[in-house]
Parts: structure tokens; C-alpha cells; sequence
């Protein structure tokens, strides 16, 4: 965990613009821990000169943060109306079912967070998913059967 | 490459690559667009390049090769274009990259398997501006994004760019460019279409010497990602236009407010921003004129109530994206209190063609109270999907069927949702609507951001108007009671009537609290979350009226009135179904047909997807 305080304590030193600068170092933090560790937002709101509230109002009004440590791999569905229209609801509700998580929840040994985005701008391509910052489009609730596999396959074998 | 102080130097410069721009050998462009992306442009383009240089052909000399920004036809990615031709090849895997190289590169022949068919005559065409989707499009802000690479500057000068910047800087005062708006008659793109000039001027007549612009990428409105592809493909006109603004309303520091969810986007943007601040068209003493500004980028952190302006604002400073009532307007008192200037990513493209090409040429394009062109992300039930430019004025039907190519699958044409969880939907009897802001607004839509999500005879209205709420519900910041009660009240009423729990009476219930929440809400989120509802309502009552009553669901999707059941007739027992079922719903023998449990059951729909022989029954 001191590593950790380190690390963040760097990311807030990038900073200079005080309360302007509480959201883009939350953000840094988000993508190199996945989540805001509790050191983070109290060390933000020391640094940066804002009331601890704020550091955890925003921390939990926007969609990009999280609490909560997240899993291995990501599985993002698109909810976008494109993607709507052509089905996301059924391909969200395999992985539901295939993972036994519900949409922001991460599978209990910590391998899958499942989560749904408002919309990718792939419409084109709907249903869309993210896993692990790549797209795959077109989904259909056996495809997204096939990408929970291949996550997992490629897992095991670099073990 | 060293800075330019004098316009003289951009001459120069402009000159020297307008030439090296004339094709007189092939140019290959390939869309790197996130679309084309996706269904692997980049493999195409690195198998380009070597094709290329294993055949011993040089790049400058006998060919080039770009990677642009999106083309717009993202359904047939990825896409490439020869130059000068411009023959295009759809569906391009790595694979097929020889046979281009050898056949149509060397030999100049033309790889007739991978050109676009048209679907309705099964012709097959061979040049891009003859294939129905760009034909009838009238391209103007997206006209460089399929043929310059985004990420050097230099190909955007030696197409025209930073030539308005030039203008206004040494021939035009503050004032001048504020007139050419006016007479170009543009509204911002945002949605709204408030007059771009009135906000400029407002802005400029403020006392005070620090003003801020703002561009606003937070395209948050699901259904629509044209300001994503202009970012990607052409950054520096967007650069342009906010240099051009800053100019006339005397700001000197610009942000640019993008959403995280728009990785390459961000990518293009800032390297833009380095590359023009290296060319000194940002940073200080702009083309030696005195006009100073920089640009930042601010990222959103998915907040879809952060498209509001002052929620916005508020987000820049670092605090939670609620917005305040409005006077004083962000031109009044904006980033951290001082005058501010906030326009849509599409409305400050606009501003350099407008410079360019003049007010009058710009105003003659569109109707008579909506100037100019829109882009539209024409998604969802339609044949070809993707962005398409058309003039204001077009009639849907047009944008539909002719650009559009239709309904797929031979299904009917049941609506348009326009405008994203703001808008409304246009049922078919409208479908002959021009396409303007008032025509659209006295429809129960608007123009929004320009999402269109087409919709076919299997979506269910009452699904479609819950996902709507669903969606500003849960982005509903919660600081104003109309909005933050409303929504969930209506969501739950839609939910009860999806589930077959409606009520007598919970119609005019939902017209009733829309009407309020629309009048009493503190911002344009909830002004406008009940417009779906209220439309569906008022072109398909009818489908409300069977959920309600009846307790059917025509469209057979909401899962509370549905049951699946095995068609006994068809069913050959494969299996198929049982093995895919997650909860186990599915029982039988092989060869024999099956049966579903219904208890069990969870409408997944996983067994209707897989079955080949349509023996799933949905009533």
C-alpha cells in the first residue's frame, strides 16, 4: 500500500491547478489503479486544496470512477439506441446470467467486471463490446459466449 | 519544421505542398476511423505496407498510402479508396491486399469482388461518389475527413486549412467576423440552433479582459458520433474555428471538454494542438498579429449531464457536473466567472468554411431559417448505417431510403428517433417531414445533436420510450426535484406497463407529469427527458393501449408479455437450443422436438438466436 501513496502522491504533483485539477488527477489515478484507493481521495483533497466531500462527490457522480477494486479483464456492453435497437439488452443479459453478476459488479474471484457504457459511438457496428480497451461489434449473445471463452483461455495459458 | 510569423511564410509553404498534393501517382487511403478499426483497418494498412515494399514500389514516387480519418460508411469498413479514381473497396481484409496491390496499383485493373453491390439493384459500382450512401450527400464539414491524414498538419494546409485563420488575423476585425456569421445565418450544432452570432457578440461586448471558449465534445447523446469522427479525422479544423473564435470575442485560453470514451479522438486532438502550437498558430503572438491563445483538453468523465453548459463549466472547475439556473448565460458569467464562450464541435467547424467560402455561399445551402449543412448518424434498423451530410431541408424519406437504402431484412419502417433521449419519433405518415429545426419541433422532435436511430416493426415503442427514460433517469443529476422525482416516477409507471402491470389511467398519468417536468425542470436535460414518451404517446398510443390492456406486447419484445415456446412441427431436436439455454429452460430428446419450461425461462432470447430451423415461437 505505501507504494501506492507514492504513486498517487506523484500523480497529484503533476497537478497545478488546484480545484480544476481534481477531476483529470482522478482520472489518472482511475486508469493506473482500475479504482480510487480511499488514500486517494484524501491525499487529493489535501493537495489540491479541496474539501474531502468534494473529492468523494465527484468520485462517485461520475461513471468513470469507482470505490470498488475492479476485475482482471473489463466486459463493457454498449446501451447506446443503436445498439438498443438491434439487441444489447439480450447480449447483456447472457453475460449476466454466463458470469452470475449483475451490470457494475465484479465476478467474486476478481477475474470480470461487467459494466455497461451509455454509448461507444460504433453505432454503425451495434451491439458493440469493450473488453479490455478492444471493440468487437455486431453481438449476439452467442459471440459474446465465445469472447468470455477466449478472455479465459488466454488467461490460462499464460499461467 | 520552424514557426511562421508572417502569413507570407504560410504562402510558401502552401505552394510547395499543393503541388506534392497533385496525384499523379495512386494514393491508397484507408479509414482509420474507430468503426473501421474495429473490424481491423489498421491490419489492412500495416499489410499495405509491406505488399508495397516487397513489390520494390516507393512511396512518393510510385504510390501513397494514408490512413485518414472516418468516411462515414461504416457498415462496409474497412474501407479504401483509390486515388484519383476513387475506387472503393469494401469489407478490405489483409488477405486481399495483394490482389489490390498487384491488380489495381501495377496493372491499374479493378478487383471487381470487393467493390460496394448495391443491395436494391445487386449492381456492383465501382467509384465511391457513385454508390447511393455518398451520392446524394452534399459533404462540406466531413469533406477532408476521407482524405487527408489527421495527424499531419501539413496535409490539412496544403487542402486550404488555417487559410481563414490567415484572413481574419490580418484583413478582418473582431467585429467583421462577427457580422459574416450573422449573415451565414449558422445555429449552433449543438442542439438548441441558437444563433452562433448572437452568443459570439454577446461574449465580445463583455468588459473585461480574460474570456474563455469553450468546445464542447462531450457527445454524449446515445446514437450519435459525428463530433467523435470530425475530431478523429480533421482536429485542426475544429482548431481553426476556435482560433477564429477566440479572435472575434477576445478570449485568449480555449478547453476543449472531450469524452473519455473517445480514446482516438483524444489522440488526434492533442497531438493537433502540439503541431499547431509549433506552427504558431496557437501560443502567443498568433501570425505576428498580437493575438495570443492556448488550448487544452479537459476530459469528461461520463456525465451525460456535462453537455449542459453550465454543468459543463462546473465540471471544468472540478466540481460535480450540476448545472445552475440560468441568467447570468455562460457569455455573462461563465468559467470560473468570467465571460465564456460555449459552442458544439460541428458548430465551430463550421466557422472556417463560412470564412472561406463566404456568408452568402454558406447561407444559400439549407432553408430559409436553417443555413447550411447537418451531419446525421443514420444507425440502428437501416441498411446503410454510418454518417452521412445532407443540406438542411432534405426530406426524411430521402435520408432514409435513398441514402440510407432502406429497412433491412424486407421489415417495415416503423420510426425515426430523432435528436437522442431529447428528441422525439417520427412515425411513417411524417416521413415526408423536410428536415429543419422548426419543421422538427412542431413534430414533438428536435434536431438534437443530429442522432437518428431508425426503427423497425420489431421494435416495441412502449421498450423504446422506457429505455429513453431509463437512460436521463439515471443521468439525471438530482439537483432539481422535477427531474430528479419526475423521471423515476415516469420510469416506473413505463416499467409497470412493460411488465404488464399497467393501469387504466397511467396514459394521461404520463402526459400529465411530462408536461410538468418539461416546464418546471432547472436545465435542458429535464426540459426535454419527457419528449420521447409524450411522441410514442402521440403517434403509437395504440401499442400503449395493447400493453396496457390487453396485455400484449405487438412488437413481441417487453419479457413480462412474451412467452417462448418450441414450434412443434419445425423443431428437428439438434439440440442446439437445450445446450445454449443458461437457465436450462429447454428439455428433450435428441431428433425429437423440444420443450421449454416456461417457469424457467427467462426470455433470453439466446434459443430464437441460434435456432436454424426458426422453431422458436415467440407469442
Amino acid at each position: 500500500m505505501h507504494d501506492n501513496v507514492i504513486e498517487i502522491g506523484q500523480f497529484l504533483d503533476r497537478e497545478s491547478e488546484g480545484e480544476g485539477s481534481l477531476i483529470t488527477a482522478l482520472e489518472n489515478i482511475q486508469s493506473r489503479f482500475h479504482y480510487l484507493p480511499p488514500e486517494a481521495l484524501i491525499m487529493a483533497s489535501e493537495k489540491l486544496g479541496v474539501p474531502l466531500s468534494q473529492a468523494y462527490a465527484v468520485a462517485t457522480f461520475y461513471q468513470a470512477f469507482s470505490l470498488k477494486p475492479r476485475g482482471r479483464h473489463s466486459v463493457c456492453v454498449c446501451m447506446g439506441t443503436a445498439c438498443h435497437v438491434r439487441g444489447s439488452a439480450h447480449v447483456l443479459n447472457r453475460l449476466e446470467t454466463e458470469l452470475g453478476v449483475k451490470s457494475g459488479e465484479t465476478t467474486r474471484d476478481r477475474f470480470f467486471s461487467l459494466n455497461t457504457v451509455n454509448c461507444l459511438g460504433a453505432c454503425a457496428l451495434g451491439p458493440i463490446i469493450l473488453a479490455d480497451n478492444e471493440y468487437s461489434g455486431h453481438m449476439t449473445p452467442q459471440k459474446a459466449d465465445m469472447l468470455i471463452r477466449r478472455i479465459q483461455r488466454n488467461e490460462e495459458r499464460k499461467l | 519544421m520552424t514557426r511562421l510569423d508572417f502569413p507570407e511564410d504560410i504562402f510558401l509553404l502552401e505552394e510547395f505542398q499543393d503541388e506534392e498534393f497533385d496525384s499523379r501517382y495512386p494514393c491508397i487511403t484507408i479509414c482509420g476511423g474507430t468503426g473501421c478499426r474495429v473490424n481491423g483497418s489498421e491490419g489492412v494498412a500495416e499489410a499495405f505496407r509491406n505488399e508495397l515494399k516487397e513489390k520494390g514500389l516507393q512511396a512518393n514516387v510510385n504510390f501513397e498510402l494514408k490512413v485518414t480519418g472516418c468516411h462515414g460508411f461504416c457498415e462496409q469498413g474497412p474501407l479504401v479508396v483509390i486515388r484519383p479514381q476513387r475506387i472503393m473497396y469494401t469489407q478490405v481484409s489483409v488477405k486481399d491486399v495483394p490482389e489490390i496491390v498487384g491488380k489495381t496499383i501495377i496493372e491499374g485493373q479493378i478487383v471487381d469482388r470487393l467493390l460496394y453491390r448495391n443491395p436494391q439493384s445487386n449492381e456492383k459500382i465501382e467509384h465511391e461518389y457513385e454508390v447511393p450512401f455518398y451520392k446524394f450527400q452534399h459533404r462540406v464539414v466531413l469533406d477532408l475527413n476521407g482524405l487527408i491524414d489527421p495527424l499531419e498538419i501539413d496535409e490539412y494546409i496544403s487542402a486550404g486549412g488555417y487559410e481563414a485563420v490567415e484572413k481574419v488575423l490580418t484583413e478582418m476585425t473582431t467585429s467583421q467576423v462577427i457580422d459574416t456569421l450573422m449573415e451565414s445565418g449558422l445555429r449552433g450544432r449543438g442542439g438548441a440552433g441558437f444563433p452562433t452570432a448572437v452568443k459570439w457578440g454577446l461574449c465580445q461586448k463583455q468588459p473585461g479582459d480574460k474570456k474563455y471558449i469553450i468546445c464542447n465534445a462531450d457527445e454524449g447523446d446515445p446514437g450519435a458520433y459525428m463530433d467523435r469522427s470530425i475530431m478523429e479525422g480533421n482536429p485542426h479544423r475544429v482548431l481553426e474555428g476556435m482560433i477564429i473564435g477566440a479572435y472575434a470575442i477576445g478570449a485568449q485560453k480555449g478547453y476543449v471538454y472531450i469524452r473519455n470514451e473517445y480514446p482516438l479522438a483524444v489522440k488526434h486532438l492533442r497531438q493537433a494542438i502540439e503541431q499547431a502550437e509549433e506552427y504558431g498558430y496557437l501560443g502567443k503572438n498568433i501570425l505576428n498579429s498580437g493575438f495570443d491563445l492556448t488550448v487544452s483538453i479537459k476530459l469528461g468523465s461520463g456525465a451525460f449531464v456535462c453537455g449542459e453548459e453550465t454543468a459543463l463549466i462546473a465540471s471544468i472547475e472540478g466540481r460535480i457536473g450540476e448545472p445552475r439556473p440560468r441568467p447570468p448565460y455562460p457569455a455573462e458569467s461563465g468559467l470560473w466567472g468570467k465571460p465564456t464562450n460555449i459552442n458544439n464541435v460541428k458548430t465551430w467547424a463550421c466557422v472556417p468554411i463560412i470564412i472561406n467560402r463566404g456568408a452568402e455561399w454558406f447561407a444559400s445551402v439549407g432553408t430559409q431559417s436553417s443555413k447550411g449543412t447537418m451531419i446525421f448518424s443514420l444507425v440502428g434498423n437501416v441498411c446503410n448505417t454510418g454518417l452521412v451530410e445532407v443540406p438542411m431541408g432534405i426530406s426524411l424519406r430521402e435520408l432514409i431510403f435513398e441514402i440510407g437504402g432502406g429497412i433491412p431484412n424486407n421489415k417495415a419502417f416503423k420510426a425515426a428517433q430523432i435528436g437522442g433521449p431529447s428528441g422525439g419519433c417520427i412515425p411513417a405518415e411524417h416521413l415526408d417531414v423536410k428536415i429543419d429545426y422548426e419543421s422538427l419541433k412542431s413534430l414533438g422532435a428536435i434536431m438534437g445533436s443530429g442522432g437518428l436511430v431508425i426503427a423497425d416493426e420489431d421494435v416495441c415503442m412502449v421498450d423504446f420510450a422506457r429505455y429513453f427514460m431509463a437512460f436521463t433517469q439515471q443521468e439525471s443529476c438530482g439537483k432539481c426535484v422535477p427531474c430528479r422525482v419526475g423521471t423515476y416516477a415516469m420510469l416506473k409507471t413505463l416499467e409497470d406497463i412493460c411488465d404488464g402491470r399497467g393501469k387504466p389511467g397511467d396514459i394521461e398519468y404520463l402526459i400529465e407529469l411530462g408536461e410538468e417536468i418539461k416546464k418546471s425542470s432547472l436545465c435542458g436535460l429535464g426540459q426535454t427527458a419527457p419528449n420521447p414518451i409524450l411522441s410514442t404517446i402521440q403517434y403509437f398510443r395504440d401499442e400503449y393501449e395493447a400493453h396496457i390492456f390487453k396485455k400484449t406486447c405487438p412488437a413481441k419484445v417487453c419479457k413480462g408479455l412474451i412467452t417462448y415456446s418450441v414450434d412443434q412441427e419445425k423443431c428437428t431436436g439438434c439440440m442446439v437450443c437445450a445446450r445454449n439455454c443458461a437457465a436450462e429452460a429447454i428439455n428433450g430428446e435428441k431428433n425429437k422436438p423440444h420443450i421449454i419450461n416456461p417457469e424457467l425461462c427467462t426470455r433470453c432470447g439466446m434459443c430464437a438466436s441460434v435456432c436454424k430451423f426458426e422453431a422458436i415461437l415467440v407469442t
